[in-house]
């Protein structure tokens, strides 16, 4: 298990949890898992369908109990007594198919204590603001699924927590109410809200998170900032020559891939040598390899997470994405 | 905001949210009109029944008087009966007496001749009528004017009516606060089974909408469990109140405003009372159950198999109670006094029949304790079984409940 890094150190907790364990008919859904979640920190659980993200975030809330393991949530060992202060959206969205859309929202205030008439007038604030206004007095079944998706979201977080869970709450929106959803994550974070998010899609972690944990197997084997998940690869050296051999070709990594392209130089793929870039220019210029081009690319989390879970867990994870876009 | 709300409040937003839900809906307006079609067909069949009755067991009035007397009523009965819309009572002469002869009208009703619902005696000008004080009170009238013609008077002086009412003997007493016993037991249990049975669905409904993981992150589950309780049996209050209006109305302008059952042993004021305690106790022993079988379930196919022994053990209950209330004082009657399910019923039907109330005290606080803790045992059960993982199908092939109930079959 890898420690947890950065901000987890310097700032106070929203979330401990250690050694969090959950079987289920003898299945072992969560085996062992630590996450320290900052507060204020937009945190992404990542990993694909069947990690144990669903069954992590349920122990966090308290709707299920850990085998083994210790939780703190807001300084609270027992989740449901910060219920207040906490917002969740669950992987499977509902909501009363009868009731209106802003006295849902106002429903899902009510359950964390916010006053009914207080939530109703948040509620269609609310809606005004995200531009459903006009589907205040609609009710739930009258919505398209994504407007229904909206809508539940809003109730997550008009009680104003100061921690928002979110199960996956990028499936099932369209491109467009992604990234408004993405807009709406970060400002909860400005406000000093923690957010934390479970995907199986790199690029909203990527775009999003202070912080990762990325999941596999019902394990954590990374759980930090996404800077250092990166670093756990070396950065990418793309060079491009005019000459094939020479002197200079002992200065490359032993792992060096060459390319050939017709009409073009010659490209080497390696990564960068622990020593730096420079000692590498100058054996280069010295043994006259005849520069054309040569850019470093610093590791996406996409490959941090082949290395760090391996290649079957990214497999799986890509399948996942795949199949959302389709669908 | 940080803390949590306390579980009655928790309870009380789900039963805030589903009271309304369901008082707005349709099904609430076909509940209502549930009962209306019982009475309908009772209606329609009583009023066969009533035509048959009028036409082969109509009360008669037996008569035993000096036979000068007798012939005299009979003709004053021919020149009245007519004019009397069916008032007058039809007349069977009994015995024709001899002058002083004495008659025992207590043993010619004792003896059910006929149809005879009371006896005449006496002579026209000192009538002296004797039987069930109701029956008597109702045929006073008629005798009068019958006993004023048999005397050639005018219609203005009428004789005196001496009534002698039969007493209701002890045996008869308890028979008929048996009947009261019975009666509002099997309305408990209707009313239990058809809530309990609504309970069942609205939870299904829940776990069908998906909220149920919105409620469970936010709230204690006892809280959402006694919340759903609470609702259906405000629901069913607000139900046995409107058909309690529109039958008291009715029965007023049908002239009776309560059913024609003999007085409880406590007495009808706390008697109706204890009802609507020992019915609420009923239903949320009962819903419990419900609760819980149904959050055990995942399909609806499951909630009906797991449901239906609960419905065979509500029903065997519902016999050892009705059998405990012909045993009273015996350890049958115990056992049904304690036993959750029957402790309702069994209790009500007590009412009726002792006047005793400190028995009822102790059975409140033992249901109230197992309410509490039938809750708290589902909503474990739930927690534990339910929440399993992600999208179900989509981790993992689950097995529904039937199936890992049931023994892996060798290849």
């Amino acid at each position: 298990m890898a420690g947890n890094a950065g901000l987890g150190d310097r700032k106070s907790l929203a979330i401990e949890a250690r050694g969090l364990v959950k079987r289920f008919d003898g299945f072992t859904a969560v085996d062992g898992i630590d996450i320290s979640v900052p507060e204020g920190a937009i945190y992404g659980i990542l990993g694909p369908n069947g990690a144990g993200k669903t069954t992590t975030l349920r122990m966090l809330l308290g709707i299920i109990d850990p085998d083994e393991g210790y939780r703190k949530v807001l300084g609270a060992e027992r989740p449901h007594e910060m219920a207040s202060a906490i917002g969740y959206l669950p992987e499977e969205r509902g909501l009363y198919p009868a009731m209106k859309s802003y006295e849902a929202i106002a429903f899902v205030g009510a359950l964390r204590g916010l006053p009914l008439a207080e939530g109703r007038r948040r509620g269609r604030e609310l809606l005004e603001e995200h531009g459903l206004g006009y589907a205040a007095d609609r009710q739930i079944r009258q919505l398209s699924k994504g407007m229904a998706q909206q809508v539940q979201i809003l109730g997550t977080i008009v009680h104003e927590p100061r921690l928002v869970v979110f199960d996956e709450p990028f499936s099932g929106l369209d491109a467009l109410n992604q990234g408004r959803l993405e807009r709406m994550m970060r400002g909860l974070a400005d406000r000093g809200a923690t957010v934390i998010f479970s995907t199986h899609v790199i690029a909203h972690a990527e775009r999003l998170c202070d912080e990762v944990a990325i999941i596999a197997g019902g394990k954590v084997p990374f759980a930090g900032p996404v800077d250092v998940a990166r670093d756990r690869i070396r950065p990418q050296v793309r060079l491009e020559t005019r000459a094939m051999e020479g002197a200079w070709r002992a200065a490359l990594p032993a792992d060096a891939r060459v390319e050939s392209k017709p009409g073009a130089g010659t490209f080497f793929y390696f990564s960068l040598p622990e020593t730096g870039v420079e000692p590498l220019l100058r054996a280069l210029i010295e043994g006259e390899a005849g520069i054309l081009s040569l850019s470093i690319e610093r590791a996406g989390l996409h490959d941090a997470f082949v290395a760090i879970a391996g290649e079957a867990a990214a497999k799986a994870l890509e399948e996942a994405t795949n199949v959302e876009q389709r669908a | 905001m940080t803390g949590r709300l306390s579980t009655l409040s928790a309870a009380f937003v789900v039963a805030r949210r589903d009271f309304t839900a369901i008082l707005m809906s349709r099904s609430f307006f076909l509940f209502l009109l549930g009962p209306l079609f019982p009475i309908l067909v009772g209606a329609m069949a009583g009023g066969v029944g009533q035509r048959v009755q009028q036409t082969t067991e109509r009360p008669e009035l037996g008569i035993a008087m000096e036979a000068k007397d007798v012939l005299a009523m009979k003709g004053a009965h021919a020149a009245l009966a007519g004019r009397m819309a069916g008032a007058a009572p039809d007349l069977v002469v009994l015995r024709e007496l001899e002058p002083d002869e004495e008659f025992d009208a207590y043993e010619a009703l004792a003896g059910r001749q006929r149809n005879i619902a009371a006896v005449l005696t006496g002579s026209p000008s000192e009538p002296q009528l004797t039987g069930s004080a109701d029956q008597i009170e109702r045929w006073r009238g008629p005798v009068s004017m019958l006993a004023a013609q048999a005397m050639g008077r005018e219609p203005e002086s009428y004789p005196d009516v001496a009534l002698a009412a039969t007493a209701t003997s002890n045996a008869q007493e308890r028979r008929g606060q048996l009947l009261t016993a019975q009666a509002s037991q099997t309305l408990l249990f209707l009313l239990t089974m058809l809530l309990a049975g609504m309970v069942l669905s609205n939870l299904v409904e829940e776990k069908a909408n998906k909220i149920i993981e919105v409620l469970a992150a936010a709230i204690p589950m006892d809280a959402v469990f006694f919340g759903k309780l609470f609702a259906m049996l405000g629901i069913s209050i607000v139900g046995v109140g409107v058909w309690a209006v529109a039958g008291g109305a009715m029965g007023l302008v049908a002239g009776q405003a309560l059913p024609d059952l003999p007085d409880p042993a406590v007495g009808w004021p706390l008697f109706l009372a204890m009802g609507v305690v020992y019915f609420a106790m009923a239903y949320l022993l009962l819903g419990s159950v419900f609760l819980a079988v149904g959050s055990m379930a995942t399909t609806v196919r499951e909630v009906q198999t797991l449901s239906m022994p609960v419905t065979m053990m509500q029903l065997v209950v519902f016999f050892l109670a009705s059998y405990a209330m012909t045993q009273p004082g015996s350890a049958v009657e115990l056992t049904a006094a304690i036993v959750p399910f029957s402790s309702p019923f069994a209790m009500l039907a007590r009412g009726a029949q002792d006047p005793a109330l400190w028995p009822h005290g102790l059975a409140f606080a033992w249901q109230a304790l197992c309410v509490i803790v039938f809750v708290r045992f589902g909503a474990r059960l739930f927690r534990k079984r339910v929440m399993k993982s992600g999208p179900t199908g989509a981790k993992r092939p689950r097995r529904g409940l039937i199936a890992r109930l049931r023994p892996a079959r060798a290849h």
